[in-house]
């Protein structure tokens, strides 16, 4: 089966580990995720900061060019990314002459009727079906699924039901074999693009996610932002500074998750790319 | 000086219209950097329901519209279901586009400035690229030098950018769109 | 040969300003067939009704035109005045020259041509009039009231007193309602059940009030004067009259463990129960659905140990017919379940409760005895925080319109709150307070000066537990939006006020005007707050839209003067503007080919069937029937019918038609 892909920026870079574990995965379920030839950067939290045109131009080029491939499906596993190009398909069908608009500047035709997926619709979708099998690794402990903001809201353009106290994530967790536990900071937000410019808040907002995650005796977090997981992981020396005491509960992605549960050694599922050291209570799988 | 209130832009650009709001605050309350905003959400609904010049200029200077961070809480719980952070896209558009910027805001702007600057030259972001044009242009130039060294041993950071073949057709999307203008 | 009189009105000045009415009655006395006409400048006045007594009986006047206001205003008044002078007063019809002319228009020509055509027009039509007499539909003198909560209980305790019979049906086990549930009540803080079982013992007592509890209306039919009522009672599993209401047996069921409705679910009921200690009738009934004899055949232990052998586990729901001429809807309200806020924490934090939880805990006949007690460990909450408008106000996620009790019982539960426990911390979250009734300001500002109750401005964004204690984020909109974050021990929603989830069906079955909301409509809202479109059928209470009880008290008397006014006379008479399916000499009968195309169409379901027979009982043929009694004259079934077999009284098409036509003969 082919899917259309949109991985997004930070896939290819800061966050190349969520690339590889999806791929990993969709590989041991058969499926074949066929990146968008040519994608561009969708504009993320600066293009709708300063210019409207811009966050509507930047992500319909890619449905436009999806749609050219012929793609009639588009799983876009970054939550930013994702929320982008949904607001914009939202925007566009909503607005007739403001899609002509944007098709003119592309010079390429818009539809606007790609369907487009998260990771945690993917999942449910095409792999929590085939779960039985695969899981070979059950991660027998208490995780905290960490949804973040953009997975779930605005929830009329997102269509969550569930956009306070979302599922998703705890569920497929719960076929892994995990104890997804209740907590309050579900959607709480990490502190997003102030990764670089404000430091101390996402210190601050992180901090606390961590610290109530780590008080309902979560083992891991479990993410499926690129965002969220840099400003839980990577940050973890602003989010030590706020709450004045080293953390160490590692923050991993849903997909290398169910890599590890699938077998795949840490390798393939990029665990070593993580500033937090992961260490489950469970053994993992041995590096082939 | 143009006589329009701000509020009448507002509801002609994202449909909102301000007058629905009946100040109950439970926008600031849910808001999670509400505490270190200047004008809080709720407080700028009501500036711009005054239709007073004055707290229209303040508003558009303010740190508040910088320091949200889009996590669209208060859409989320309004009773009135106002699109805030629509509001606030344009009012940062205006705010950028007529040289308000507040002080304070300074460095996140660059950042969202950089990150644009970086996606026109090459049509995906290349790190290094935001980086270099973020430092120069912040001058918070020692910020992260021991992320980075890390971040490339995890294979995180490239050296060199990725690049869209289409750049020519990519540049128009970018032509003309930060031309600054009077308020 | 038609002698009609043509008497135009001057209005004071409201006609003869813009029309020249002088013009208006001298054209009209040329129309052929006015026998006389003339002006004056007050009609309705005594001269006036004088001057068109004396036209009809000195020119044997067959008919007469008013031409003056509208008919709403003084029709009853002209028509009163030539019954009076011996003329049918449905010879008598009005020319609308006011509403329709002088006030709509200026002093023009062409106004006052207006005029002239309006009044020929209806001459045209008068010409056409038969005498019609009035309908008189008998009065059955006894009042169905749905709905025992105070506003059942007080209509019907009026009903009664002037002497009337009363059926009064409650869906639940005992009478008494929401009422019954409060603690203490706002602005006196008197205790709601002291104030309120007297009531109920009174209404158990009095000899004209016939009280049926655990059943609920299955079908109403008839019109006013004379409705048939099917009332389900419910199977109690009790023999009432052996039943002494000793209580043993709810001592003794096994099954102990039962939300209890009444306690709002903080406390438990057994399978075989009475709602409460002060519960009219006091006589349990058995809930089927979580008895063990009735789910799994074992038990019967309540049988066992009833003295009087009052328990009968084979008795089946009784189904009861009624004849009653008015029926009073007094069904009450519910509370929205908050869980559609998942902000708030309600269902998962079992420290957030509702308001009429807090009535429970608060209440000295509740689950704690009247101790405020968090429902999780049973402690006493240091800190309270009380959110107002959690479910109001709110077109996102709840009802939009604002549900009038909150401010004022918040107000109450954070006094009661601060009396019990004393050094006791409460906030509430509020956006305006509505204290609008009589003491309700100085009972809020007690709160806030003498109880020390916190009042902050602004709403709650999110509450959740944090090491025991819920953290409530909220914000003062009075301090520049400051962010507030409380850490509470309890924390108090006051959820919206709701339609009960019965309502539509039953304004259904009742043929009763309903809102988006499911609250009964009233007939006109300013003018006919306990009617409603139904002829025969009053509204009491919270059913209609949340009000407080004094509010509820007022209403409830109010539908009852409605049902005495009706009971005073022993025969309705109704207008004979209806409907009515032509009649003919055999062999043709009616031209009504028995379609009934008609009756689907009726909004009264006012059209039945007539079957003609021959001498010896033969079915000849089944034609259309008006009942009289229902029918309002709208026409609907006039445009329906194919073979214009049915026509309206007064209005028939022929007239209509000789209307539209003098209209456009304006020559």
């Amino acid at each position: 089966m082919k899917i259309g892909l949109y991985p997004g920026c930070s896939l290819t870079g800061s966050s190349r580990e969520y690339n590889e574990s999806l791929l990993a995965i969709a590989k041991e379920a058969g499926i074949e995720l066929c990146q968008i030839n040519d994608w561009n950067c969708c504009g993320a939290t600066a293009a709708h900061n300063l210019n409207k045109e811009l966050s509507l131009s930047l992500p319909a080029r890619n449905l436009a060019l999806a749609e050219l491939e012929g793609m009639n499906e588009l799983v876009v596993p970054c939550a930013a990314c994702f929320n982008r190009l949904v607001m914009t398909q939202h925007e566009l069908s909503e607005k007739n002459d403001l899609r002509k608009l944007i098709s003119d500047k592309l010079q390429l035709p818009l539809k606007n009727e790609i369907k487009i997926y998260n990771v945690l619709q993917f999942l449910e979708k095409h792999i929590v079906p085939r779960l039985g099998q695969l899981v070979k690794n059950p991660m027998a402990f208490d995780v905290a699924c960490y949804y973040g903001c953009l997975l779930v809201r605005p929830q009329n353009v997102m269509k969550s039901e569930r956009f306070e106290d979302p599922m998703t994530m705890d569920v497929i967790m719960q076929k892994l074999g995990a104890n997804a536990i209740d907590w309050p900071f579900k959607t709480e937000c990490c502190g997003a693009g102030f990764s670089v410019s404000k430091i101390e808040i996402v210190g601050e907002l992180s901090g606390k996610i961590v610290r109530n995650a780590v008080d309902h005796g979560a083992k891991a977090i479990v993410v499926a932002c690129p965002m969220c997981h840099s400003n839980l992981d990577m940050r973890r020396p602003a989010i030590d500074k706020y709450l004045n005491m080293k953390m160490d509960i590692p923050v991993i992605y849903i997909t290398q998750a169910i890599a590890l549960a699938m077998g795949l050694t840490p390798h393939q599922a990029g665990i070593q790319r993580h500033f937090v050291p992961v260490n489950l209570p469970v053994n993992l799988p041995v590096n082939r | 000086m143009d006589t329009e209130d701000l509020s009448v832009k507002v509801r002609r650009e994202t449909g909102v219209n301000v007058r629905e709001c009946y100040q109950c605050g439970k926008c600031t309350a849910g808001c999670p950097v509400g505490e270190r905003m200047d004008l809080r959400p709720s407080v700028i609904m009501r500036m711009l329901q005054s239709g007073d010049y004055a707290s229209e200029e303040e508003i558009l200077r303010s740190n508040s519209i910088w320091l949200c961070l889009t996590c669209e809480t208060c859409y989320s719980r309004c009773p009135m279901e106002l699109d805030i952070p629509k509001v606030f896209d344009y009012l940062r558009e205006k705010s950028y586009a007529e040289g308000k910027v507040n002080h304070e805001a300074r460095d996140i702007v660059t950042f969202h400035k950089s990150f644009l600057n970086a996606v026109e030259r090459n049509g995906r972001l290349h790190e290094m690229s935001l980086i270099l044009d973020y430092k120069i242009h912040s001058g918070n130039f020692f910020q992260d030098v021991t992320l980075a060294p890390e971040m490339y041993s995890k294979g995180k950071l490239h050296l060199l950018p990725e690049r869209i073949k289409d750049r020519v057709g990519f540049a128009r999307l970018f032509k003309d769109q930060f031309k600054k203008r009077k308020s | 040969m038609s002698k009609i009189g043509v008497f135009i009105c001057h209005c004071g000045e409201n006609i003869s300003s813009t029309v020249d009415v002088v013009r208006v009655a001298e054209a009209a006395g040329e129309l052929e067939g006015v026998a006389f006409s003339t002006d004056y400048k007050y009609m309705c006045s005594d001269p006036g009704q004088t001057m068109i007594k004396q036209a009809i009986k000195e020119k044997g006047l067959t008919g007469v035109v008013v031409g003056s206001c509208s008919p709403r205003m003084h029709e009853p008044t002209f028509r009163k005045a030539c019954k009076e002078a011996g003329l049918n007063p449905f010879m008598c019809e009005m020319a609308n020259l006011r509403e329709h002319c002088s006030w709509v228009h200026d002093k023009s020509e062409a106004t006052t041509q207006k005029a002239i055509d309006l009044v020929r027009t209806l001459v045209e039509k008068v010409k056409l009039n038969k005498p019609l007499f009035s309908i008189k539909v008998p009065v059955t003198k006894t009042a169905l009231v749905i709905g025992g909560g105070i506003a059942g209980i007080q209509a019907s305790l009026d009903i009664a007193s002037a002497g009337h019979q009363v059926i009064l049906v409650e869906k639940d086990p005992s009478i008494g309602g929401h009422m019954s549930q409060l603690s203490e009540t706002f602005p006196t803080l008197d205790c709601s059940q002291c104030i309120l079982t007297p009531r109920m013992v009174e209404v158990a007592q009095h000899p004209n009030i016939k009280l049926l509890t655990y059943a609920e209306l299955e079908k109403l039919e008839g019109s006013i004067g004379s409705f048939k009522a099917t009332i389900r009672k419910k199977a109690k599993s009790i023999d009432e009259n052996l039943c002494n209401g000793c209580g043993t047996c709810t001592t003794k069921c096994p099954t102990k463990k039962i939300p209890s409705e009444f306690n709002t679910g903080l406390g438990m009921r057994t399978a075989i129960y009475v709602p409460f200690p002060q519960a009219v009738p006091n006589k349990p009934v058995i809930d089927k659905e979580n008895c063990s004899y009735y789910q799994k055949g074992k038990c019967k232990v309540c049988e066992k140990v009833c003295p009087t052998g009052a328990i009968r586990f084979d008795q089946e729901d009784e189904l009861v017919e009624i004849e009653v001429g008015a029926v009073v809807i007094a069904t009450g309200f519910d509370i929205m379940q908050p869980s559609g806020f998942p902000e708030y924490g309600y269902g998962k934090y079992k420290d957030v409760i509702t308001g009429l939880q807090f009535e429970r805990l608060a209440s000295a006949s509740g689950p704690t005895l009247g101790e405020i007690r968090r429902p999780s460990d049973g402690k006493i909450p240091e800190k309270i925080v009380f959110v107002a408008c959690a479910g109001s106000r709110d077109p996102a996620k709840g009802i939009p319109y604002c549900s009038k009790i909150c401010c004022m019982y918040t107000a109450k539960h954070a006094m009661l709150y601060q009396h019990k426990v004393h050094h006791g911390k409460s906030y509430i979250f509020y956006m305006d307070i509505r204290a609008a009734g009589k003491n309700y300001e100085e009972f809020v500002r007690r709160a806030i000066v003498e109880d020390e109750v916190n009042y902050i401005r602004g709403r709650v964004s999110k509450i959740y537990e944090e090491n025991g204690k819920l953290i409530v984020k909220g914000v003062d909109t009075l301090l520049s939006a400051k962010p507030v974050e409380i850490e509470a021990d309890m924390v108090v929603l006051a959820s919206a006020a709701v339609a009960n989830p019965g309502a539509e069906e039953l304004a259904q079955k009742m043929h009763v005007s309903y809102d988006s909301y499911s609250f009964f409509s009233e007939a006109h809202p300013k003018l006919k707050p306990v009617e409603t479109n139904t002829a025969g059928i009053f509204l009491a209470g919270a059913c209609q839209a949340p009000k407080d009880i004094p509010e509820t008290v007022a209403q409830a008397s109010g539908a009852a003067s409605k049902v005495i006014i009706l009971f005073s006379k022993d025969e309705l008479s109704r207008d004979p503007l209806i409907a009515v399916v032509n009649r003919s000499p055999a062999p043709v009968f009616s031209t009504c080919v028995g379609c009934f195309l008609c009756a689907s169409a009726c909004p009264y379901q006012a059209i039945g069937e007539e079957l003609i027979t021959n001498r010896q009982g033969k079915v000849i043929k089944k034609v259309a029937k008006v009942n009289p009694g229902l029918c309002q004259g709208c026409g609907t079934c006039v445009a329906f019918c194919r073979s214009k077999s049915i026509d309206i009284q007064g209005y028939s098409n022929e007239q209509m038609c000789a209307e539209v036509v003098a209209l456009l003969n304006n020559d």
